[in-house]
């Protein structure tokens, strides 16, 4: 398990080489871009901003979590923060499996999970010079994301 | 107040040790502000929800949500979670990674 808040470019196939080992059947590669729309409104460039320290606990946790429940599986995770334009890789994930099943779900878990408990922000620049914070619909959460169990 | 310094590591808490604590702000939470972070001045025992109450007192508060997500030491908390000196606290709006 890697996870990685990076300020630079993300090689998605640099992190499909890290795992790949005989005994994985399957790796699924997730790669999220920055889109020129949101919300029918024209966007030019975003900012990522992260509380660092946190995002990659957040993210570590998050990696762990499918590791266990998807044994024996590998994750690797980077998501970039700076100024991205229109197109750039803002996240990439790998999940790593001996079978397809497997890797597509925990994969998917990951980036789910990524989107409602990170702590990452993003400012959209719109065509006509505004800038706006954004939310994710599953990460406008009021209460602790993962439950009072903890 | 009768004590003086508190042996750093100690567990129990002394009443009314007076101490601060750093509040990390993000994003529209900042802007909001106008700062990235604030110290704010606490009494043990302390919570996470006195920090709370403290920030959306300051100038530009009002403009916060009342219950915005809170973190204790890189780990979301709830409101009655305990603070203690050398804590680092962050309020933490909707995120948007991905």
């Amino acid at each position: 398990m890697r996870v990685e808040i990076v300020e630079r470019a993300i090689d998605a196939t640099a992190l499909l080489n890290e795992v790949a080992a005989i005994t994985n059947g399957a790796s699924v590669l997730f790669v999220g871009t920055v889109r020129d729309v949101n919300g029918g409104r024209p966007v030019t460039a975003l900012d990522y901003r992260a509380y660092s320290s946190m995002a990659e606990a957040e993210l570590s946790a998050i990696a762990l979590e499918a590791e266990a429940r998807w044994t024996p599986g590998t994750i690797v995770c980077e998501h970039r923060v700076g100024s991205l334009a229109l197109g750039d890789v803002s996240v990439a994930i790998v999940a790593a499996h001996p079978h397809r099943g497997a890797a597509f779900d925990a994969c998917r878990y990951v980036i789910e999970e990524l989107k409602k408990r990170v702590p990452i922000w993003k400012r959209e620049h719109y065509a006509d010079g505004e800038r706006s914070w954004v939310e994710n619909a599953a990460g406008a959460q009021r209460t602790h994301p993962r439950g009072a169990e903890r | 107040m009768p004590y003086a310094s508190v042996p750093s590591g100690a567990e129990a808490f002394v009443f009314g040790m007076r101490f601060t604590v750093p509040v990390l702000l993000f994003a529209r939470y900042a802007d909001e502000l106008g700062a990235e972070s604030v110290n704010i001045a606490l009494a043990s025992p302390a919570t996470a929800g006195d920090v709370l109450s403290a920030v959306l007192a300051l100038p530009g508060g009002e403009r916060l949500p009342r219950a915005p997500m809170v973190a204790v030491n890189l780990r979301y908390a709830a409101l009655g979670d305990a603070v203690n000196p050398g804590d680092e606290v962050a309020l933490i709006p909707p995120v948007a990674g991905g």
